[in-house]
């Protein structure tokens, strides 16, 4: 495979000089915001970490098939239960010409743990860093942990002297107090390009590391990064030919696209889950009219709400067809999925209504519905379309949608989980169903601090236990039994509804190849100007 | 002439503790910055911890207060999203959003008088109409349609300027330039024509009413029964007497187009001020967004200060005026 990769890109390389003159190959691509930092340790979010990952590298990467790779880890076991080993690549040089050494790994993990980090999720996998010899170290974790591997791609490593030159040896903090932080707008790292120029907000501009380790398709140059806030300018930029690639797309400008020359939209389902969930947890709902007890906590008015919800219209009229309806909470790009699982209860307004009528709201009842606007693809819509629907099985759904500052301010927990009914969406970063579990699914409130973003409050006490279960285990097929299980008790509750896996929304112009990740970050390893 | 200064300096401090105010007031309903500065998986734990040390949880007064002593030392704090100081920030922004400012003003005048005084004289000439129907075009189509539309034909159909951003910029010490490179002029061509459309329209308008009253007045009939050259009464006479509610309108408009340049930025992701406040407010970023309101308020007062001594340059009477009280 390796060398059929490399004779690949030799040969592309080897077409490309004669198009144009070599070392000129320019790529511009658009986002609809910026990477928040350069610091790898800075910001959690799938953007700002995909960005980060042409300059920085972890131990493991995910290939062009998400299939987790060796970085700057050739190889790695799980020595003992508690312990993973991992064997760095020799000859690895970060842009500054320093050797990539078991110290800068054992620094790194150090790094992530302070103050300002927002990696301390990972931090919190990692016990501790042992440093074997300069090219081994061992992870040790809390607890048995049969996917950590799987779970660093998004764990950079920095340069240990790099940071203590120039005192960067803590993550920037977003609260201040270390303004001048090196590490915010200059990066040093193994990966492909060198960070050559940025303006937060405007404009970064990378550069080809021509002492890059691995062998990878691209044969871009030099690619510059600007955000384009509105969806008009950012199509408008990529027709025009001003930029290579722009992405997300809004899904009714599909249609330009393919009618433009030269460009065409690039779509594939996200890792993303779209949902909606309902509070459980009350004693009554505080926006509905029935008082003294909560409708929601009846299991036939949630399978007569998802009943009711006809996902393929919304799949249709709203997703221009290019949603994949889910029966489950997770996609199938996600370690644990079971494709048999993912079938929805059918579309059954009559029924809904029976189920209604015997749960004693034959009338229905009134309820508000918290929504996004600027968060998911057409979320507002989705929510309207929902109404609308739960409306015929004499549902009053008072809809409110807003941005997603206010939003998430309101629903989250910070905010007492403030929601009757929600619309939410979900892409485990971890791509490992055991964080969708714990996150979504395994009840709130315990000390085992599950379930966070629970919103709704759903409890099935089996959850909890196999969370802890399926956390630990190392034989898979037992571990994805447990996952079974668990998807199984939350499908029969109708825990939430999931809706379906939203699109993924790239412009490409036709002078480029581009690979799409499931998980929309952005790769310029696989960058090919034609 | 120094104890007017001083006292509408005076009031300008009064005027910008009072936006500073109600732009605090109105942040807490702009939503949860906390959400949008961490990941999905960080826990609630430091979502609180985050929140603390930034000072959110403090109250109302105690927050307003900690900002206007640190406003009072050119200290506007750190940017949520870009982690850099704020002033640093908005040093880095304001050439580009000056320059396409200056530029869009000096187009809107230059284009918007002699417009106005032609359609003044030539009231029924074919060109006088003509002009007079485009500026209802300029006058009512909104700012951000303009810019679309002229980024669809100029820049998507024809392919002569480039969509969005402010091309290759040149750096004179701590300023930025455009206008040194291709690149930059083309950048800057659309977004100044969109910013300098509507007030180009409204001077032209306001001018050409003015000048039509001053043409009726009784010093220009004794002027023509003299004998004087019409030109030397069209633009003698008639101009400098249109040209005092003229200035006071730019004055304000410039202030408005600095302030309103938003828009126009936002189209064209022209990386300037407002460009930076509009993602502000999506980020919920507070300090950008304190920082900014401020400045425009300071800059709405100076230029209303400027307006005001510039009266006296150009309307001898106010200055006959002070000399008589004895000023």
């Amino acid at each position: 495979m390796r060398q059929l990769t490399r004779t690949l890109t030799a040969a592309l390389i080897g077409g490309t000089m004669l198009a144009a003159p070599a070392g000129a190959e320019e790529f511009k691509f658009a986002f609809q915001g910026d990477a928040q930092t350069m610091d790898p340790h800075g910001l959690f979010e799938t953007f700002t970490l995909g960005f980060q990952r042409n300059v920085y590298e972890g131990l493991v990467i995910r290939n062009d098939k998400m299939e987790t790779v060796g970085a700057l880890a050739e190889s790695w076991e799980n020595t003992e239960p508690n312990v993973w080993r991992f064997n760095l690549r020799k000859g690895v040089t970060f842009h500054n010409g320093n050797d990539m050494k078991a110290d800068d790994v054992a620094f790194s993990v150090d790094r992530i743990n302070t103050e300002g980090s927002d990696m301390k999720v990972v931090a919190a996998l990692i016990k501790e860093a042992k440093v074997i010899d300069d090219y081994t170290v061992e992870l040790h974790t809390p607890a048995p942990n049969p996917i950590l591997p799987l779970q660093l791609e998004i764990f950079y490593i920095m340069d240990k002297q790099w940071a203590e030159e120039h005192g960067a040896e803590s993550a920037t903090n977003v609260a201040g107090g270390d303004e001048g932080n090196h590490a915010n707008l200059n990066a040093n790292g193994t990966g492909p390009f060198k960070l050559a120029s940025r303006q937060s907000g405007v404009k970064t501009v990378l550069e080809k590391n021509e002492d890059y380790w691995g062998d990878i398709p691209t044969n871009v140059t030099s690619a510059i990064f600007t955000p384009i806030d509105q969806d008009a300018t950012r199509v408008a930029a990529l027709i025009s030919g001003d930029v290579h690639m722009a992405w997300p797309i809004p899904v009714q400008d599909w249609k330009r696209l393919e009618s433009a020359d030269g460009v065409k939209p690039l779509t594939g389902p996200e890792a993303r889950t779209i949902f909606l969930g309902f509070n459980q947890d009350d004693e009554e709902l505080s926006t509905s009219n029935i008082k003294g007890k909560n409708p929601f906590a009846d299991i036939r008015v949630r399978e007569a709400f998802f009943k009711a919800i006809d996902i393929e219209a919304i799949k249709k009229k709203i997703m221009r067809g290019a949603a994949t309806p889910a029966g489950l909470m997770i996609a199938p790009q996600i370690n644990g999925f079971t494709e048999s699982m993912n079938d929805r209860p059918a579309l059954d307004v009559d029924g809904a209504k029976k189920l209604m009528a015997d749960a004693g709201y034959a009338d229905g009842f009134e309820v508000t519905m918290d929504c996004p606007n600027d968060r998911y693809v057409n979320d507002e819509k989705i929510c309207q379309a929902a109404a609308s629907m739960l409306a015929k099985i004499g549902v009053e759904v008072n809809l409110l949608a807003q941005t997603k500052s206010k939003y998430f301010g309101k629903v989250l927990e910070q905010n007492d989980y403030d929601t009757d009914f929600f619309l939410l969406g979900w892409t485990p970063s971890t791509f490992d169903s055991h964080n969708v579990i714990s996150s979504l699914i395994a009840c709130r409130g315990g000390e085992d601090k599950l379930g966070s973003f629970n919103l709704g409050g759903y409890c099935n006490d089996k959850i909890n236990g196999l969370t802890a279960s399926i956390q630990s285990e190392t034989d898979q097929e037992k571990r994805q039994a447990m996952i079974d299980e668990v998807f199984q008790i939350h499908k029969d509750d109708y825990g939430h509804i999931p809706l379906h896996q939203q699109p993924l929304s790239w412009g490409v112009s036709d002078a480029v190849d581009v690979v799409q990740r499931p998980d929309n970050a952005f790769d310029l390893r696989y960058v090919v100007v034609k | 002439m120094i104890g007017f200064i001083f006292k509408r300096l005076l009031q300008s401090v009064i005027v910008m503790l009072t936006v500073a105010l109600i732009a605090f007031a109105l942040f807490r309903y702009v939503g949860d910055p906390i959400n949008n500065m961490v990941g999905q998986d960080t826990t609630q734990e430091e979502r609180a911890a985050l929140k603390e040390r930034l000072g959110l949880n403090d109250s109302f007064p105690v927050q307003f207060g900690r900002f206007v002593k640190n406003a009072a030392q050119g200290e506007f704090g750190i940017s949520y999203q870009h982690r850099r100081p704020v002033s640093d920030l908005i040093a880095e922004r304001a050439p580009a959003t000056l320059e396409l400012s200056l530029l869009s003003a000096i187009l809107a005048i230059a284009v918007g008088i002699p417009m106005g005084v032609y359609t003044a004289i030539r009231r029924d000439g074919w060109l006088s109409r003509a002009f007079m129907s485009l500026s209802l075009i300029g006058i009512s189509l909104p700012t951000f349609l303009i810019g679309i539309l002229l980024i669809l034909l100029f820049g998507v159909i024809l392919r002569w300027l480039p969509t969005f951003g402010r091309g290759e910029v040149v750096q004179l010490g701590w300023w930025s330039t455009g206008l040194l490179t291709t690149s930059g002029i083309k950048a800057l061509i659309m977004p100044a024509i969109t910013l300098a459309l509507f007030q180009m329209t409204l001077i032209m308008r306001l001018v050409r009413a003015e000048m039509l009253e001053v043409l009726r007045t009784d010093f220009v009939k004794f002027g023509r029964a003299r004998g004087l050259p019409d030109r030397y009464i069209h633009f003698k006479t008639a101009l400098k007497n249109t040209m005092v509610p003229v200035i006071t309108i730019i004055g304000l408009q410039l202030g408005a187009i600095i302030a309103f340049a938003i828009i126009t930025e936002t189209v064209f992701q022209w990386p300037g001020m407002g460009l930076m406040f509009i993602q502000a407010v999506r980020e919920v970023d507070i300090p950008i967004m304190a920082a900014y309101l401020v400045m425009i308020a300071l800059i709405f007062v100076v230029i209303n200060l400027i307006v005001d001594i510039l009266y006296y340059v150009v309307d001898p009477r106010l200055r006959v005026d002070r000399a008589a009280t004895g000023h």
